[in-house]
């Protein structure tokens, strides 16, 4: 018996998403706890001092914090169901590579598309694009980018998905038309449970967004 | 022919993190020095996404960015580890090399930047060096790990070694020993590390190099 788990984590995060899939794919009990980010609890500010940002896992009393060091903790002490990195250390690599691509180079594109208007909007979406178009290269004719089987980067990548519609709405842009491959693989993603019912609704996410839209002073 | 290549350039830390996991597990390799002005067709073809340096060649298969490197290295060489082998004590390592991965681009500002963007640089700087002095560091470890030198050191290279520089050419101190006691023992001590100590390039070299490059930068531009 592994001991408790806690997941400490805020609705719409696509970080916090990509944990929630972790574990549903190891099919691990754990508690949720959504966090009021405008007003950090005792426990976030205590278990994560440095950030002071969810998600944080809690194993056994003892705090996890970034999301991709969380989905390999989970890979590798619930080492013995649906594994997420593959073995062999040069495909290890790569998956490491592409997955710090997406951290590098998502959120922050993804972002600029819904706080910007005018020429760094498309300068934003563009990017954006670009990026992705990437990721699809990368993804080639597999159907999924861990190869046979959902892995790593798919965990990684996924959760934006639920940020596309706000993205498109705000940026006036069809992600679908540009990247017809991703959307494909998206789908079949999104046919696995432990995707499906850990991406928040896309429409509940743009509500979202146009509500900080408002709170930030956007247009 | 060598089965172990690197791609690097003699003055970047990330390029040096490399060198030093290679060296303290003992591993062979053939350096080649980049011409980062002039990128070399080898380092377009291994490194198509970003065109940086570092890059490893393994039979002729590369790995790109510094800590995915290090990472493999790690793995396919294991022997004197350079990550904890317990779960939850790698998974903390982990995430002060993801901290340092992060910060480290920003501290280089201090030689790039002048009046109020100097000044953010330097607030930026002394947030880092306070965050790892108040929550990285355990009094009485000899390094982040312990009693040997790990990964999240070799990550915090900057700061023990090219900060100083930095310091140096902005004229301004931001790595106070006396704010900053168990942050300062600690960078004593990883640069008293053997590998480390012979195979850190020269302060003063790097310091000419950046003095030319802040020159070139925040010279007036021809309208």
């Amino acid at each position: 018996m592994e001991g408790g788990v806690v997941l400490l984590d805020f609705w719409a995060s696509m970080f916090g998403m990509r944990v929630r899939i972790a574990l549903a794919e190891k099919e691990i009990k754990y508690e949720y706890r959504e966090q009021d980010l405008r007003n950090k609890s005792d426990l976030l500010l205590q278990m994560n001092p440095v950030h002071k940002k969810i998600p944080v896992l809690i194993h056994n009393g003892k705090p996890i914090c970034e999301s991709l060091v969380q989905v390999q903790y989970i890979d590798e002490v619930w080492h013995d169901k649906a594994p997420l990195l593959p073995a062999d250390p040069y495909k290890r690599a790569t998956a490491r590579f592409w997955a710090d691509f997406v951290d590098k180079k998502m959120y922050d594109s993804g972002s600029k598309i819904w706080k910007t208007k005018g020429e760094e909007q498309e300068a934003a979406k563009k990017e954006f694009i670009e990026n992705l178009k990437l990721l699809e290269g990368e993804l080639g004719d597999n159907l999924y980018f861990g190869g046979e089987g959902f892995g790593y980067v798919d965990v990684a990548l996924v959760p934006f998905y639920c940020w596309f519609y706000a993205y498109e709405q705000c940026g006036g842009f069809s992600i679908e038309a540009e990247c017809p491959k991703l959307i494909a693989w998206v789908k079949r993603c999104m046919q696995k449970e432990s995707v499906a019912k850990s991406l928040a609704d896309p429409e509940k996410v743009y509500e979202f967004v146009l509500h900080l839209k408002k709170a930030y002073g956007i247009e | 022919m060598a089965v172990v290549k690197l791609l690097g350039t003699w003055l970047s830390p990330y390029s040096c993190k490399v060198i030093w996991a290679l060296k303290l597990k003992g591993i062979p390799y053939e350096y080649i020095e980049e011409d980062l002005s002039n990128k070399s067709p080898m380092l377009l073809q291994y490194n198509p996404v970003h065109k940086k340096i570092p890059v490893l060649v393994h039979d002729g298969k590369p790995i790109c960015e510094s800590t995915v490197i290090l990472r493999y290295i790690e793995e396919t060489w294991p022997q004197n580890p350079l990550l904890p082998i317990d779960p939850y004590e790698r998974a903390v390592a982990l995430f002060w090399i993801k901290y340092a991965d992060d910060k480290n681009p920003l501290i280089p500002k201090l030689y790039r930047t002048t009046g109020e963007e100097l000044e953010q640089a330097a607030k930026e700087c002394s947030e880092i060096l306070e965050t790892i002095e108040e929550h990285g560091l355990i009094e009485g470890k000899k390094f982040f790990g312990g009693d040997e030198i790990n990964m999240v050191d070799i990550s915090f290279c900057l700061v023990a070694h090219w900060l100083g520089v930095f310091e140096e050419i902005a004229g301004l101190k931001v790595f106070e020993p006396h704010k900053f006691p168990k942050l300062n023992s600690w960078a004593q001590n990883f640069k008293s590390v053997p590998v480390i100590k012979e195979n850190l390039p020269d302060a003063d070299k790097i310091f000419a190099v950046l003095k030319h490059r802040r020159e070139t930068l925040l010279a007036p531009k021809p309208n």
